[in-house]
């Protein structure tokens, strides 16, 4: 069946910000479904609120909103666009939740828009988890028993029927958040308490244990005409317990028979017919006793996913780009294979590798917490070999976690390792490897972990090796069978007790190099035309046949590192500058080549480069491509601190580093070096220095003068910065913070309390400097500036301020020599201008720049770094007088992840926390604030009931705030002291008991809902303890917690417009169009 | 120690590894299946008579060997090859290690093997005879061996694996009405397809390839399986000569594989042999009448010329990846024939529909004998 002609606009919904449990995979599927409607000839009009996303790039869709994903925002879009039809399957839950939401307050129906992909009763079998059930027996298929409830008193019978543990499940939740594992009847109780309040549905689904079962997944396609294919059978290496996104997984499925497989997927298909998914793909998971082989059905995903981006990344199958084509009428038969151009669509992939999926976790931030069904995972690397044992090698090597691979915890005894072997964990296969070292055997290991022991025993087969190779020190045919089995050089160097670099010329010496093969989703079968490789110890790779290479002739090649796994202070905005880079080097003419290996991205997607390598990014993975590729050079700058880490190594062994120069590097990140520049520059810094010792760091925080900012230097996201207020805080850090740096050096800096932090992102060639943007953070110096909403322009700084900013970021980036992008972080406190630091790279903030001012940042460095200067880039004028100045504004607001962590205290600090961000735009700041915290999910409330708790040092702004809250009219609420501080100033609040008080206290007030805002402010050194208890409860109930005194003023100017009017909604495109430099 | 093992082909390259399975020598066709499961209905698969079968999927043995899923009695294939072979299975169903399995079966088998780089270059210069050895490691003298093996074309080899003498077979059965009585021509029969008959209430006879039309006729077949088999169909020539008088029977006939390919010569037609195959489980085939596309597992070197058939032999089925025909039927006979196999063994059971479309052909021509 041809295209639907009855549609002519679509829009697609995105899926925000990055959320643990919606990481950037939402961005690569969106990305493919908007280019492939447009290739259609659909108009396409989108919406998503995360700027970060190559998605909303303004040439992707013909019109591009960043606006909140809520139903208010949505019928604005709709009014004013008009589409035909709505693709919601392609954002994710979020974007599910939003189109069920839309069409329940009859939004939908009003504007006459169709669901494409998957209707609305397909969406509520799939997700609401009684209806699934039913559906799943009317079609004769196995679960797990379960029950719905609805209330906490319901739990007792419910556990009688079930026993324990029980399997806790909230409705219409993404990454399976407010769910649990419960072994006792308390702790079902207070979980099932927990998951009905994330439910926006209030149901709660109960389940039979299958804890320890096997857990796989299908990720299938069906189109119109019930062709039904499956892409990629994958298999959990952690058994049934762990939530899919924070196990190990594997593809294809490992240990199933032919026969046992083909059962799965008949039913797969039954349950696409049953539940309806027409046209698109879906994700199924199962999960089978490993003694009986019952086999049942968890859960279906009737949309894109994490799972699916994987399965396409894994077997070169394009699965939301066939989504997308599949919902607008085609059938799979009418769809070319991308790869091999010449088959269709309309078949199952046969690969002739192995994929392995593992999870990188962010404990350092939140502490160690056990792993169950509520995800918990900030990122994934993914890894190809052509063994089970060679992937799971390279994509352990790849999670850059600070072990060098496949290593192992303990010793310990044998009952510890007994427990940790029982214990989800994100060390757990590191566990696996101790008991292995310690005499375990496979079996017992398998029983005490529930793991296959299939896995075990492959396991088991590297660390015998392992032996092998320490008695066959420098034994060439060892070297060969250790690089099959997928050892690094650095293992086996420490294994050989001698130098990684000795290693790798004794292995290059013997011609021991990668192969590099085609992923071609047909096994070889046919010709593949894609170059899209993997390395592995073989004979012969398929370069060799010459794919990729004549296309290359005559034209440069740049090789571009990634930024790898996705974690805190590392995430899609890294991957968005790696795509721009792609972009510019195509229209440059040249040739780009990627070299990533985190299966979310759109870099990761084989349309992004000219050749794509799915690689760890490490020295020797990186190196060896280079040694085959021979490019012009390596593009270092936008992958943040992975690829520059590798900076030193890769020009100490001879490669070519494009723009910046290590020098450049060295004079911003080498403390002295630095202090030196600014001293000649005359740019002033807070006083600083470098402390080795515990006495060192005294003696500096006595000269400086408390409080001080404490980090260890090279560090990402603020890892383990504090602020200290004196010597035994001081002392305890160093003991912690020595721990978490593999440099012995400490920064110490003095810290500006109430300065304001500027962030500034800047394009360099050596000559000119163009200043992409200034933004002013919202909250004071000290929160991290990833954390901090920020804003772009800035919106209290003066002229004079504004000027000097950009003086000294032109300074400074010539002086430093930089060459492509540079971002700097100044303090301002009262009226004097302070550095805190420069990174002569791509930061966090430059797609927020991008799409705020309409100016392709990344592009335009990847452009200078190639040697266009940047007069002809950009007009000359526009240059010289950047930053370009807006007549709008753009917030950009963080979203944290602490509803994740049960009992962390939810406040921002020096050390980043944040997973993603989203923007608000509109014609003013208070505006954009409006939207920037509704689009984060923290919408301000228009009236009600305020809490107000601040520290002494905030109480003047906070009579401020508190006089314009009783001006709109909400109802103020205190503890005592600042009641008594209000009434003395005039101010009427009603008095409610501190926790131990009496009751009912404040903790009960918010439960009890009678508040809409909170404002609280940690004071000094610790948050007291009813503090947390305030900030905890409002996260959990959703209730909108401003924890400084900044944002507490800038909500309240928010408050005052949304109360006004009515918020509008604009394109971006319709943005750029008022500035000069676009309007021609 | 592992014992060597080398395997050359007949353009020269040799590929070393490790034995996996029984120490020997032999010679074959080499040919690779893509399947990524299913080694152990490929290693009994009749079919594979004459052929040395490298896996694409690098990792084989992971689930060893279960007592449900043998396709015949023993493996009849020449040689095995494989990227890993697992020592160390794990499944509820195993009840042995697949080296054990070679081993027992007597099947050499070499591990260790680029695989991959074997596939391309089959895909290249299309099948090649190959030798596999673990006592010979000469490269020369085992290209030597290998370019004095037959060839495929031109040998019955289907007379080698058929059936002795005719049986019934009942596992599976199950009541479903009237039975029908099916006779299976045994060229190579995989139990997948006699299952499949047994599970729609089927009686069924085996008879061996030899048999004639008046022996098989003689037993009151409601209808007529022509199973799949091994190698060249025009060796089998005299199979042939009893099909055409089978067909003048008018009985139903339903042909798989190499029973579509014998179908399509009695029906006046020729077969050609394909570059390197099909050989896997993922092969997209568009009914035409319905134009729904089925993922088919395929297991063939030749192939039914389209062109060379009488016109009243229509195309049912095509393969969406080269064009090439999957299927017939005839427009006044009760007879239609696929190129794949309909019971799978190993792959998706998307065409078990055509078992049913047989039963329902002999319950009408059971009623209405003249009507088709």
């Amino acid at each position: 069946m041809p295209k639907r002609t009855d549609i002519h606009k679509i829009l697609i919904i995105g899926s925000g910000s990055i959320v643990i449990g919606q990481g950037c995979e939402f961005d690569y599927s969106g990305t493919q479904g908007v280019k492939a409607l447009r290739d259609e000839g659909y108009e396409v009009v989108l919406v998503n609120s995360n700027p970060a996303t190559i998605m909303t790039d303004p040439e992707l869709a013909d019109r591009t909103y960043i606006e909140p994903l809520t139903t208010q925002y949505l019928e604005r879009i709709l009014e004013r666009e008009r589409p035909q039809a709505l693709l919601p399957t392609l954002g994710g839950q979020t974007a599910l939740n939003l189109t069920v939401a839309a069409a329940e307050k009859g939004i939908l129906e009003k504007y006459g828009v169709e669901v494409l992909g998957a209707n609305l009763d397909t969406i509520r079998k799939a997700e609401d988890r009684q209806l699934f059930k039913q559906t799943m027996q009317a079609i004769g298929l196995d679960l797990p028993r379960s029950l719905v409830v609805t209330d906490v008193s319901e739990t007792r019978q419910a556990s009688r029927e079930l026993g324990f543990p029980v399997i806790v499940r909230a409705s219409f939740t993404l990454g399976g958040s407010g769910g649990g594992i419960a072994y006792h009847l308390d702790e079902l109780r207070q979980k099932v308490h927990t998951a009905l309040e994330a439910s926006p549905v209030k149901k709660v689904l109960l389940e039979e244990s299958v804890l320890g079962w096997k857990e796989f997944e299908l990720e299938v396609m069906r189109d119109r005409k019930d062709n039904f294919v499956v892409v990629c059978p994958i298999e959990n290496l952690d058994p049934m317990g762990v939530h899919t996104g924070d196990s190990i997984t594997v593809a294809p499925a490992q240990t199933l028979s032919d026969a046992q497989y083909q059962q799965m997927r008949d039913q797969a298909k039954k349950i696409v017919s049953a539940v309806g998914v027409e046209t698109g793909g879906c994700n199924i998971q199962f999960a089978v006793n490993p003694r009986t082989g019952r086999l049942t059905v968890i859960e279906i995903n009737p949309r894109v996913s994490r799972s699916s981006a994987l399965a396409s990344k894994a077997t070169g199958f394009p699965i939301a780009k066939i989504a997308a084509r599949l919902a607008v009428g085609y059938t799979l038969d009418e769809i070319r294979n991308d790869i091999t151009k010449a088959t269709p669509a309309c078949f199952e992939p046969s690969i002739d590798y192995v994929v392995t999926k593992a999870p990188r976790f962010a404990f350092e931030k939140f502490g160690e917490f056990p792993l169950d069904t509520a995800m918990k995972s900030v990122g994934e690397v993914m890894a190809i070999g052509r063994t089970f044992k060679e992937s799971f090698q390279k994509a352990l090597r790849g999670l850059e976690n600070g072990k060098a691979g496949f290593e192992a915890e303990g010793p310990a005894s044998r009952e510890t390792l007994v427990k940790r072997l029982a214990l989800p964990s994100s060390s757990r296969v590191y566990w696996v490897k101790a008991a292995l070292l310690q005499g375990m055997t496979t079996e017992e290991i398998a029983e005490s972990s529930a793991i296959d022991p299939w896995f075990i025993d492959q396991m088991k087969q590297l660390v015998d090796f392992e032996k092998v190779l320490k008695e066959n020190k420098r034994d060439v045919e060892t070297l060969r069978d250790a690089k099959r089995l997928g050892f690094s050089d650095a293992q086996i160097g420490a294994l050989w007790e001698m130098p990684t670099a000795a290693v790798r010329r004794l292995r290059v010496g013997a011609g021991l190099r990668p192969a590099y093969k085609l992923i071609d989703t047909c096994a070889g079968e046919f010709e593949s035309r894609t170059p899209y490789f993997y390395s592995t110890y073989e004979e012969t790779g398929d370069l060799s046949s010459g794919v990729g290479s004549a296309r290359a002739r005559g034209r440069k090649k740049v090789v571009i590192l990634g930024s790898g796994p996705n974690r805190i202070g590392q995430g899609i905005e890294f991957d968005y500058c790696c795509v721009q880079a792609a972009k510019a080097l195509a229209e440059l003419g040249h040739e780009s080549i990627m070299v990533n290996c985190n299966p979310e991205t759109v870099s990761t997607d084989y349309d992004t480069s000219d050749r794509l390598y799915f690689e760890p990014l490490t020295f020797e993975d990186v190196l060896e491509i280079i040694d085959r590729e021979k490019p012009q050079g390596v593009i270092v700058q936008f992958g943040g601190q992975t690829p520059l880490n590798l900076v030193a190594p890769l020009a100490k062994a001879g490669v070519k580093i494009l723009g910046s120069q290590p020098r450049s590097i060295d004079m911003a990140e080498d403390r002295r070096l630095f202090g030196a520049a600014l001293s000649k520059l005359g740019i002033p810094a807070p006083e600083n220095g470098i402390a080795r010792t515990h006495k060192q760091a005294l003696a500096l925080a006595k000269r400086i003068g408390y409080p001080v900012m404490i980090r260890p230097s090279y560090v990402l996201g603020g890892r383990a910065m504090e602020i200290v207020y004196d010597d035994d805080s001081l002392v305890d850090y160093m003991d912690r913070a020595l721990k978490a740096s593999q440099h012995p050096s400490l920064l110490v800096d003095r810290f500006l309390s109430d300065a304001t932090e500027i962030d500034v992102d800047a394009v360099c060639d050596g000559r000119d400097v163009f200043i992409a943007g200034i933004m002013e953070h919202i909250e004071e110096a000290g929160i991290h500036s990833g954390d901090s909403a920020c804003t772009l322009p800035p919106h209290s700084l003066t002229p004079a301020t504004l000027e000097t900013l950009a003086k000294y970021t032109r300074k400074l980036a010539l002086h430093l020599k930089v060459l492509g992008l540079i971002n700097i972080q100044f303090a301002v406190k009262d009226g004097a201008v302070y550095i805190l630091e420069a990174n002569p790279r791509a930061s966090r903030t430059v797609p927020f720049v991008s799409k705020a001012t309409g100016i392709p940042v990344a592009r335009l460095a990847t452009s200078v770094m190639m040697g266009r200067p940047l007069r002809r880039l950009l007009p000359a004028k526009l240059v010289k007088n950047s930053p370009l100045s807006l007549p709008y504004t753009a917030t950009k607001e963080a979203v944290l992840p602490f509803i994740k962590f049960p009992g962390i205290d939810p406040r921002l600090g020096p050390e980043m926390k944040s997973t993603g961000e989203v923007m608000g735009i509109d014609a003013d700041f208070p505006r954009s604030f409006a939207k920037s915290q509704d689009a984060s999910g923290m919408a301000l409330p228009e009236g009600g009931s305020v809490f107000i708790s601040v520290r002494d040092e905030d109480k003047g702004e906070m009579l401020q705030i508190a006089r314009s809250l009783r001006q709109m009219g909400f109802s103020l609420v205190a503890t005592r002291n600042t009641h008594e501080f209000l009434a003395r100033h005039g101010i009427e609040a009603a008095r409610v008991a501190k926790i131990g008080e009496g009751k009912p206290d404040v903790v009960d007030l918010l439960k009890q809902k009678n508040l809409s805002l909170v404002i609280n402010t940690p004071s000094g050194k610790r948050s007291r303890a009813d503090g947390y208890a305030i900030r905890r409860t409002a996260l959990e109930l959703n209730i909108p917690c401003i924890t400084n005194i900044n944002s507490g003023q800038a909500a309240v100017h928010a408050i005052a417009v949304l109360r006004e009017a009515r918020m509008s909604v604009k394109p971006i495109q319709d943005y750029y169009r008022q500035l000069p430099v676009f309007s021609k | 120690m592992k014992t060597t093992a080398l395997l050359v082909l007949e353009d020269g390259s040799a590929w070393k590894g490790q034995a996996c399975g029984a120490e020997g020598e032999t010679l074959g066709e080499m040919v690779f299946n893509t399947s990524m499961t299913g080694y152990q209905e490929v290693l009994t698969d009749p079919s594979y008579k004459g052929q040395i079968v490298a896996m694409t999927y690098p990792m084989i043995g992971n689930y060893g060997i279960t007592a449900a899923d043998h396709e015949s009695r023993k493996p009849f294939l020449s040689g095995f090859v494989t990227r890993e072979l697992c020592r160390r299975p794990s499944n509820w169903q195993s009840v042995e290690a697949l080296d054990f399995f070679l081993q027992k079966h007597g099947i050499v088998a070499i591990e260790g093997v680029d695989t991959r780089a074997l596939t391309l270059r089959l895909r290249e210069k299309g099948a090649l005879r190959a030798a596999l050895s673990t006592i010979d490691l000469d490269p020369k003298s085992l290209l030597r061996k290998a370019r004095q093996a037959a060839p495929m074309t031109g040998q019955d080899l289907a007379s080698q694996v058929t059936c002795a003498q005719s049986f019934r077979w009942t596992e599976g059965y199950r009541e479903t009405g009237a039975p029908l009585h099916v006779v299976v021509y045994d060229f190579g029969v995989k139990f997948g397809i006699l299952r499949c008959l047994a599970a729609i209430g089927c009686h069924i006879t085996v008879v061996p390839a030899g048999t004639t039309a008046e022996e098989a006729l003689a037993l009151k077949p409601d209808g007529l399986l022509l199973s799949n088999g091994p190698g060249d169909p025009q060796p089998v020539g005299y199979a042939v000569e009893q099909l055409k008088r089978l067909l003048d029977s008018r009985k139903p006939v339903f042909g798989i594989c190499l029973g579509h390919q014998l179908l399509g010569l009695a029906l006046g037609g020729k077969t050609f042999k394909l570059k390197f195959g099909h050989h896997g489980a993922n092969h997209p085939v568009m009914e035409l009448s319905t134009r729904r596309v089925e993922i088919t597992s395929q297991n063939h070197g030749f192939c039914v010329d389209l062109a060379s058939l009488p016109k009243e032999v229509k195309t049912t089925h095509v393969n969406l990846n080269d064009g090439t025909s999957e299927g017939l039927a005839h427009a006044q006979l009760p007879v239609f024939s696929v190129q794949y196999h309909p019971e799978a063994c190993a792959g998706p059971h998307d065409s078990r529909y055509l078992f049913d479309r047989f039963r329902d052909l002999m319950i009408t021509r059971r009623q209405s004998p003249t009507r088709i």
